[in-house]
Parts: C-alpha cells; structure tokens; sequence
C-alpha cells in the first residue's frame, strides 16, 4: 500500500524520482488544472440546464455576457466538457503514465511543450467566439450551421496538438526497447501508446472535416459544404473518440485499483488483448451514429452495427478482468463468499471509492450503449434525452468520476501536499453515484417518452403532460451532482494552497496474476493489428465515402441562433 | 486444480457468452429489420434545397392518399416549423413520410411510433409505418437547429377509422 512505503529511505527515492520527471509532471499538473477549469464552466451550465427544464431561467441575469442564452451554454456546457476537459486530462494523464510506466522522461521535452502550447492555443483561438455567441453550434457542429472561423481553427489545432504526444511516446519506446531488448512492454505504457494510437488513427476523420470542408467554407473560399459528408467524417472520429475518453480511465482501472484494492490485476495478456481489439475495433463502426441518416445506405448501417456488436467484445473482457482483480484484492484483505468479499475491499479510500463507484454506473451505461447500437431499436431513443442520460453515465460517470479519483492521489502526489479531506472526497464520490444515478435514469425514461436532446424544454410553447411530473427530479439529481462538484473543487482548492506538506508517494503499479509471459510477444508488436486495423477502415468507410464525394452538394451556411 | 488453469476455466466460461450473447442479439436484429420490417432510413436520393418549389414531391407538401388507407406525407422542415406542422389520417392508415430541409439539419421524431429520422438539406428522409391506435401524437424537430429549435413542434392526428375524413 501506499502509505506503507513511506518510510525514510524510500521517501528520499521517491523525491528523486520526482526530481527526474519534474518536466513531465510539471505539464500533466498543467493539463489537468486546464482541464478541471473547463469542468467546472461546462459543468456549471449543466446545472442551468436542469433548471431551465423546470423554468427557472438563469440565463437571464447573464445576458450581459453570454448573449446567447440557453443553447449557448448548452454549447459552452458540450465542447468544455466533452471536447476540453477529456482531452487536456488525457494528454495530462498518458504523459504521466508514459513516462513513469516506461521509467524514462519524455523524448523531446521541447515537443511536449509544444503539445502543450498548441493545445492551449487552439484552445484560446476557439473560446473567443464561443463566449461571443458566434459558435453556438453544439459540440458536434453539424453544417449547414455555420460558426466563426476562429472556433474550427481553435479546435483543429487542439487534435493537431495531441497528434504530437503520440511521437514523444513512440520515441520513448524506442530508447525503452533499446535499453530493454528483451523485456515485454510494461502493461500502462503499452495501454497508453495504444490509446494514443488509435486517437491519432481516428482523428484524421475530423481533421479532414475541418481543413477540407468546414475551414475553407467558414472563410468564404467556398460557396457551401455537403451535410452528409461532413457527418460522416464528424462520426468517424465521434465514436471511437468515447474510446480515447474510456481507454485511460481503463488504464487506471487495470494498472491503480487493482494495488488500491489491496491485490493484482488478474490477467495482463487478457488486458493487453482487450486494448488491440479496441485499436483494431473502434473506428470502423462510425455510422451507428448515423442509422437515421438519409443519404447512406441500409447494408452499410448494419455492417457498422455488426462490427459495433464487436467492440463491446472487448468491453466485456475489460468488465471481468477488472472485477477479478477486485475479488483477487478483497479476499487478499480477508474476504469470504461468492459476494461477501466485496465489503473486505478499502471503501474508505477516497481514490479507490471514486473509480470503482464509476464502474459500477458504467455498468448501466454499457448495457444501454448496446440498445443504441441496435440498429432499428435505436429508433426508439434516437436524439431523445435517453441519448443524454447514457453518455453522463459513460463520459459523464465512469471517465469523469474515475478521472476525479485519480486525481485524489494523483494531485497530492504531483504537488507534495496531502489530500485535504479524504472525507469529503466520499462524499463527493457518493453524492455524485446518487445525483447521476437519479439524473441519468430519468433522462433515460424522458428519451423514452420522446423528449429530444438538445432542447430548451422550459421555453417550449406546450409541455407534454406525459414529461412533466419528471421533470423536477432532473433537477433534483442536477443539484446533488453540483453539490458533489462543489466538494471536489473546495477539495482540490484547499489540497492545492493548504494541504499539509508531504512526500506523497505514487500509487505503485498493479502486479499482475498472470503476467505478460502468459501471452504470446506478438501482443506487444503493433504492425499485424495497426494492419487490421487500417483494412477494416479502408473496407468500412471506402464506398461510403466515395458515393458522397462524388454526389457532392454544396449547402449554403446558415446562422440560426 | 493448478491455480492458473483454473484462472483460464473462468476466462473461458465468461468469453463464450459473451460472444454468444451479441450474436443472438444481432440475429434478432436482422430478423425484426428486414422479415418484420422495422427498417431504419436508408439512400433516398438527393434535392436541391434552392430549388424545392418546383421540385416533385416537395413543390407540394402536404398529405396524399395513394389508395384507401394508403398514404403519403410529404413534409419540409425548415427554422423553425414543419410545412405541414398538423397531418391528420384515419387509424389503420399506413404512411409515407417523404421528408427534406430548407436549410439547416432537422429532426423528425413522432412520439409512440418508430418514425425517426434525421432531416438533412439535400437528402430525402423517407420512412413508413402504420398507425393503428387514433389520438394526436407531437411530433418533435429532435436536433438542435438554432434559436427557435424548442418551438418545433408538429403535430399527427389519428382519427378513429370509422369518423375519419380524409378530405382535406
């Protein structure tokens, strides 16, 4: 355990180590803080939201900055949290676990600077005509709506930034092989490079979005874009960019709680097959968001639901792998029985607490994931507010809650403070397990009573009565969650200015139970799956893409907000 | 038993059904979509949206009945309403949707009815289904399409099958 190792000795180590990664921890502390700062806008406005709904209107007494009232902040509440927030963590994140996991600093720190640099710069770029209602376009910005250049410029630059941890961390794992020829690729590094990977891969989707159609146009090179098109490319990279999101809470889930829990990590070869099957299996699956599209044809829907039926494979291996891990953990601590176990497990331990009660709403969050990805089922809930209850429980819960509980060891460690009250921080995780819990189920029956995302249902000129005695309870889980936002900043906060001076040692990486050697080299080599991989793309999007590009239709861009 | 093999017995127990278990699920999909015909939207074809007032069907939108209790509704969405927003049709009717955009993305969602589509200037959203149960169902533009997004609301009338004029 942690603690345990705080002796004398190890702690003049641990200062050291921090002192060989003091770059690498400077700019994930630097990714993070960007990160929750975005949260907490985003997350503010999500609050207004659930207000709205029960006509209480706030965006009034704003009006004087944001000018664009509800479907602004649904705008700034969607690219902060979602676009922002996950993708600073991430790059946060994947440095530390990188460099740590391979024992060796950054390959360029001049380039992870510039990573970093471009991120925020692209950042700054799209914030200004976001807060000036000039993109008020929603996070997934489908043209015709047409935004202010700066915001597709901003954001570009952003997925082009992260594209450059990608190379620090191939060049890492060549110095790492150098020095390590016969060794196998330690699991977190592995699982980092393969999320970073599979980004880079699925981004091009986006990024030939952008430059080819939505930049040129939004700076009246062109006269119009083709919707349809632009859809495609968007959802691309719309789905496997819930793996980029997931994949590091995975890393957490398979290389910390497993050591939180007090055991191992049960199979290291099962994990490392899990990951290479979301790298082979997470983009060519892209049109299940598109089942109610017109324009693409009933053949290819199915395919992409058949493959869709593939990726949630590998979801399961990575369910039983990390409940095994916690059983193995709970009975090392003296559990008993089928389930008793499970109360032996340290659920006093804020960081642990956080993560595994995220799972444990992720849970709900697959199964409801499979409806969605059931082809004409998804007829039933489609742009419903179900949508909207199943992603806060997906990128809502198990990345955000888990990423808030890395954090709970993770800033203490980065910033040599002990974490201000582990008491609060359980709290924070509970009330945020509950108000979702209530929150999310209820946007799920909404969704099933019609009610449509992305709505202001408070401002509609005529209620559905079938709505209406449910829709004070969003508030009530609305508000339970800002309470539990409110403890983990006030948490953080005072960690950071306040919290007692210490070397707070990092969270060893799990042992495995059955190791890397239980499964065949070739896991570790890239260039069979990153094949598949390409294959799968280049069979499941080619036709498609071909038709729409020689169909294309130039829509002229339109300002409706 | 050695403790790995019997870590591999677990694998193998929870792996095969979990590759069983999407496959039914797919097979029932397939079974419901192309034998019971709960088919999602498919290629309809492309319109110009400059050009829909004198473009067929979408020069004339309204409700057509094509033989008895066969119909086709021919809607354009644009900001921020339905043309038509009201359709009325006898229970037991089935009907067409033939569905375009002036000018930005749309929804086009009818509550308690499998009719759901996106609506995309320059593509053709078409759907079918038959209404059995008479009442007035909203229907709801389920995509963000700007200021006045929350106002578009249509509305379908299902008049029981015996009272039910179709002459409009």
């Amino acid at each position: 355990m942690a603690t345990a190792r705080v002796s004398g000795v190890s702690v003049t180590a641990e200062r050291a180590e921090v002192g060989v990664f003091a770059t690498e921890y400077r700019l994930t502390g630097l990714n993070m803080l960007i990160a929750f700062v975005a949260l907490a806008i985003g997350g503010l406005f999500g609050v207004m939201q659930a207000l709205q709904y029960n006509g209480i209107d706030l965006y009034k007494p704003i009006s004087p900055i944001l000018r664009g009232g509800y479907y602004q902040g649904l705008a700034l509440h969607g690219v902060l949290n979602v676009l922002v927030f996950t993708t600073f963590f991430i790059i946060g994140w994947l440095t530390f676990v990188t460099s740590r996991s391979l024992g060796i600093p950054l390959a360029s720190r001049a380039l992870g600077w510039t990573t970093f640099g471009v991120m925020t710069g692209g950042l700054l770029i799209a914030a200004l005509p976001l807060l000036l209602n000039n993109a008020t376009v929603l996070f997934t910005f489908y043209p015709p709506l047409k935004a202010d250049p700066l915001f597709y410029i901003g954001l570009t630059l952003v997925v082009v930034g992260t594209w450059l941890l990608l190379i620090n961390q191939v060049m890492m794992l060549r110095q790492w092989r150098a020095a390590n020829p016969a060794a196998r690729i330690p699991l977190p590094a592995f699982m980092a490079i393969v999320t970073m990977t599979m980004w880079v891969i699925c981004t091009f989707g986006v990024a030939t979005e952008m430059i080819f159609l939505l930049i040129p146009w939004s700076l009246g090179l062109v006269q119009g874009t083709d919707p349809v098109l632009a859809r495609t490319l968007f959802w691309f990279t719309g789905h496997p960019i819930v793996y980029f999101w997931l994949l590091p809470a995975y890393i957490s889930w398979y290389n910390f709680v497993p050591q939180q829990a007090g055991g191992r990590l049960f199979s290291d070869p099962m994990a490392r097959v899990s990951f290479i099957l979301f790298l082979i299996l997470s983009t060519p699956i892209g049109m299940h968001h598109q089942y109610t599209d017109p324009g693409i044809s009933e053949i290819w829907k199915l395919i992409h639901a058949i493959f869709t039926f593939g990726v949630f494979f590998p979801s399961l291996l990575t369910f039983f792998n990390v409940v095994a891990s916690l059983e193995n953990g709970g009975r090392a601590r003296g559990g008993k029985g089928w389930l008793v176990w499970v109360f032996n497990l340290p659920w006093r331990d804020p960081s642990f607490t956080t993560q595994t009660l995220a799972m444990i709403l992720f849970a709900f969050g697959g199964a409801g994931g499979l409806i969605n990805a059931s082809y004409n089922i998804n007829l039933v809930v489609h742009n419903t507010s179900w949508i909207s209850g199943h992603f806060h429980l997906t990128v809502g819960t198990a990345v955000t809650l888990s990423f808030m509980g890395i954090t709970y060891w993770l800033v203490p460690h980065l910033t040599g403070r002990k974490l201000w009250s582990p008491t609060m921080a359980l709290v924070q995780a509970w009330t945020w397990f509950v108000g979702m819990g209530i929150f999310s189920h209820w946007m799920h029956m909404l969704g099933l009573l019609s009610m449509p995302r992305r709505t202001a249902i408070g401002a509609m000129r005529e209620l559905h009565p079938e709505w209406e005695p449910l829709l004070p309870v969003i508030a009530v889980g609305a508000i339970i969650m800002f309470i539990s936002a409110i403890l983990y900043y006030l948490n953080m906060v005072l960690t950071i200015t306040a919290g007692k001076k210490d070397t707070v040692p990092m969270v060893p990486f799990a042992r495995a139970v059955s190791g890397p050697e239980d499964g065949p080299r070739v896991l570790d080599n890239f260039k069979p799956w990153l094949a598949i991989a390409f294959t799968l793309i280049v069979i499941n999007y080619t036709p498609t893409l071909i038709r729409l590009v020689s169909e294309i239709q130039f829509i002229p861009g339109i300002r409706s907000w | 038993m050695n403790r790995k093999y019997l870590g591999y017995l677990f694998e193998v127990a929870w792996i095969l059904p979990s590759v069983a278990v999407p496959i039914a699920f797919l097979v029932a999909i397939v079974i419901t979509a192309f034998a019971v015909g709960i088919a999602v939207p498919g290629d309809a074809g492309r319109v110009d949206p400059k050009a829909l007032s004198t473009t067929a069907p979408f020069d004339k939108p309204g409700l057509r009945e094509l033989a008895p209790g066969r119909y086709e509704a021919v809607v354009i969405a644009q900001l921020f309403n339905f043309s038509p927003g009201e359709i009325e049709i006898p229970a037991g009717s089935k009907v067409t949707f033939i569905v375009t955009s002036r000018d930005v993305i749309h929804g086009y969602k009818i509550e308690k009815s499998p009719i759901n589509m996106m609506v995309i200037p320059g593509q053709i959203s078409r759907m079918t289904t038959t209404f059995d149960t008479p009442g007035e169902y909203y229907i709801y533009c389920h995509e963000y399409c700007g200021a006045g997004h929350h106002l578009m609301v249509g509305k379908l009338i299902v008049k029981p099958a015996q009272t039910a004029s179709t002459n409009r």
